[in-house]
């Protein structure tokens, strides 16, 4: 017994060192080192200013801009929780119907062709995260027309940077297809800037 | 939905490659022989040995293992409480964090010596850099392999034919960290990082965006706590939404990775059973139960959050996939991942004791909802914890081969030895005190007044579900949520200022952790000591095999009985009530 404790109180003090301090401190130094960039969660700039991450989704308001997915936790990149809505909540439809409502308000009148039942779910959808940095396919071809006409750029131009930041499948199989809305936007704003 | 069916079955042809070489390795370890790794950590390891004052050839019986395993644990309570409790005058603290509540500690303590990492608080805004290292990634290498340890001395026992030895302790968890937790963690850390998980000590970013707004993002040494907290079925998030976070979970690839990080120890240790039983088809017999109820979870999953949920269809949105969207319920869940991995993710993380999540559980539909549920209510046998899944699933082979041996008329043996009164007893101990230490919390719980304060949802299927959840969850060290009920409540997040615990709720959830981790891992030991010494037998023509699908059958079905039928009334309540109807509440 009394080996017992000896070790345990030995084990406790070196295992906290070698565990809790060596290994996750070297590891620290090895990423700072190598992958200095993703360590520092791949920032991403405009103009030499920090804007964002590339990971991490931020809200976008105004007609200008290609928006996120609906966030629970107003894109917090700090204090993270999730939406939590269950299945079967009444609060979960009514807000489900206003982002639908309000979805297709903001589009409608740049792709008249738009429909509710061509509405992708991740538009009206609150994400995990709270920070989903993409959005499907489908809704930045929707939101392409808006921005495009807006920036007066051609449509052709706004799809083919739509394309350009699009994150295929990892490996071309893991995982899903998604548009990185801020690379994007950032993208935009060099191309054609809001005055 | 085709493209989703490939990546589940590339998924599991990928961990069924792996089960072969990680399980011969991990048996080549257990067995004190050398391996590839031993010139580079054979030095390390015996320089331990001195340090810690041990004497690894040394064998200790089944009570003294227990002993070193309980002093052990109990001593690393104290030490991670006493890191909580401290987080003032700690390094690393670029937020200036103090502690939380002391009750919160307690629950959150229990938690992580139990390889449950259940958590009441998030991670970005409560805890210093040092706990996140010192505290709780030290415990989620320790804990992992505490579990992998006692697994390990069953097996000894199963097999001994002299002697009550079963190995000792100290020699397997240091061996068990050595060679097989701290290489894969480095080196799945330093993936991660490649791949985008931040690994740093800085302060939050504060930035402006470029839509004008104002955003901080949370930073920390986030990767080398991911590997192991994957590796060794711990599930515990730096972030409180957990590998839902792009800085913990940032593609498809990483997805991918993290969930085989997940799934390969327990999916190898049936290799490495079968092969220190001296029985590849034993082991591949277990593996083969455990798969079929894996994968009928996944099924029914993905199937269930590809239809969607009745909120989104009294919306009025269109639920169906089409080019460019995955469609489905992407309610709590992200677009990198999309259905397919969310699904997969679901299931992996609740057959095994992992408990990370990469969606949002309470927002999976009814249906889909149900099988985290079933997968909890089986007590964590198919695949479960890093050796505690296998120890678990070897008392249902015990309970089987009893059962079995009862339908046919003879004495029940296993590997040639008689299972006696002793064993069945300890046994049939070992398999019910899980499930009734979540039945009789759960059922608290639900009754007093003091945890009402805990549920999110309100008084419905899904505000019981939020309880059962807990308790199942907490009992089987599993750690995953229905994440809206909460033992702590924070009202100036980030930092712990004005945040206080619900007592109630965290004390009956830190008793359960404890309780349903070690009690278990005592019967097991005590199984284990009975066996141990135990003559073999040699098998005769009526001699009941357990290396058949008719015993593979029997198997799936006794986990099915014994397990799930305990809860099927309890989950009815719950999660299939809002599978079964259209209704909104």
């Amino acid at each position: 017994m009394r080996r017992d404790l000896i070790t345990s109180l030995l084990a406790v003090v070196v295992l906290t060192a070698a565990l809790g301090l060596v290994y996750p401190l070297a590891v620290t130094g090895i990423a700072q080192v190598v992958f200095p960039g993703q360590a520092d969660g791949s920032q991403v700039k405009l103009d030499g200013r920090m804007v964002g991450s590339k990971l991490i989704g931020q809200e976008f308001k105004g007609r200008a801009y290609f928006h996120s997915r609906p966030s629970a936790t107003g894109y917090s990149g700090d204090v993270t929780f999730f939406g939590n809505a269950g299945p079967n909540s009444a609060e979960l439809r009514d807000a489900i119907r206003a982002n639908l409502a309000a979805y297709l308000k903001l589009e409608r009148p740049y792709d008249r062709s738009l429909t509710r039942d061509r509405v992708p779910v991740d538009a009206v959808t609150e994400s995990a995260s709270g920070v989903d940095p993409h959005i499907s396919e489908a809704n930045a071809r929707i939101q392409a027309h808006r921005v495009a006409s807006v920036r007066g750029l051609p449509l052709d131009r706004v799809e083919a940077l739509v394309s350009d930041h699009t994150d295929g499948r990892s490996l071309g199989l893991f995982g899903e297809p998604g548009v990185n809305v801020l690379q994007l936007n950032v993208a935009l704003e060099e191309e054609a800037p809001l005055k | 939905m085709a493209q989703g069916w490939l990546q589940i079955a590339l998924f599991f042809a990928v961990l069924l490659a792996l089960v072969k070489p990680v399980g011969l390795y991990m048996a080549r370890v257990f067995s004190n022989e050398r391996v590839f790794l031993s010139p580079l950590v054979g030095p390390i390891e015996s320089f331990t040995y001195r340090v810690l004052r041990v004497r690894p050839d040394e064998g200790q019986d089944w009570k003294e293992y227990a002993r070193s395993l309980i002093v052990f644990s109990l001593f690393f309570w104290v030490a991670l409480y006493l890191i909580l409790r401290t987080q003032g005058i700690q390094p690393f603290n670029p937020q200036g964090f103090g502690s939380g509540p002391w009750d919160l500690s307690f629950n959150t303590t229990s938690s992580f010596v139990t390889n449950t990492n259940w958590q009441y608080y998030g991670g970005e805004t409560t805890l210093t850099y040092f706990a996140q290292m010192a505290g709780l990634t030290v415990q989620n290498f320790v804990s992992a392999a505490v579990g992998i340890a006692v697994v390990v001395a069953l097996i000894r026992g199963i097999v001994a034919r002299s002697g009550s030895a079963l190995g000792n302790f100290w020699q397997d968890l240091v061996r068990i960290l050595l060679y097989v937790l701290v290489p894969v963690s480095v080196i799945g850390a330093l993936f991660l990082v490649s791949q985008g998980v931040i690994q740093n000590l800085d302060h939050t970013q504060v930035f402006q965006t470029l839509g004008g707004g104002q955003q901080a993002l949370a930073q920390g040494p986030v990767a080398s706590q991911e590997a192991i907290k994957e590796l060794g079925t711990n599930g515990g998030g730096f972030f409180n939404v957990n590998s839902a976070y792009p800085f913990e979970n940032p593609s498809g690839l990483t997805n991918f990775v993290e969930l085989l990080l997940i799934l390969v120890i327990p999916a190898a240790l049936t290799y490495t059973y079968g092969r220190m039983i001296g029985s590849q088809r034993q082991g591949w017999a277990i593996f083969a139960a455990m798969s079929v109820l894996f994968v009928a979870g996944v099924v029914v999953v993905y199937l269930a959050e590809q239809h969607g949920s009745p909120a989104q269809h009294a919306a009025g949105l269109h639920t169906a996939a089409f080019d460019g969207s995955t469609g489905g319920n992407m309610v709590g869940k992200e677009q990198r991942f999309g259905i397919a991995d969310s699904s997969l993710w679901t299931a992996v993380t609740t057959v095994t004791s992992c408990g990370a999540v990469n969606a949002a559980f309470e927002s999976l539909t009814g249906i889909g909802g149900a099988v985290p549920f079933v997968n909890l209510g089986l007590s964590e046998v198919v695949f479960g914890g890093v050796g505690a899944g296998l120890y678990s699933m070897l008392l249902y082979v015990l309970l089987a081969v009893f059962i079995g041996g009862l339908m046919v008329g003879r004495t029940p043996e296993y590997l040639g030895k008689k299972i006696g009164a002793r064993e069945i007893k300890l046994v049939s101990l070992g398999v019910l005190f899980t499930p009734l230490t979540v039945l009789l919390s759960a059922g608290i719980a639900s009754a007093a007044p003091a945890a009402k304060q805990s549920i999110y949802a309100g008084i419905n299927p899904s505000g019981f579900s939020e309880t059962l959840y807990a308790y199942l969850s907490q009992a089987n060290n599993n750690g995953s949520a229905w994440a809206g009920y909460t033992g702590f409540v924070q009202p100036h997040a980030p930092g712990n200022a004005g945040a206080y615990g619900l007592t109630f709720t965290d004390l009956l959830g830190g008793i359960v952790l404890v309780g349903a981790r070690f009690v278990p891992i005592l019967f097991v030991l005590a199984v284990a000591g009975a066996l141990a010494g135990k003559r073999i037998s040699p098998a005769g023509l009526g001699t009941m095999r357990t290396d058949n699908p008719t015993f593979v059958f029997l198997l799936i079905g006794i986990v099915i009985l014994v397990g799930a039928l305990t809860f099927f009334p309890a989950i009815l309540l719950g999660p299939v009530s809002n599978g079964l109807t259209p209704r909104l509440f």
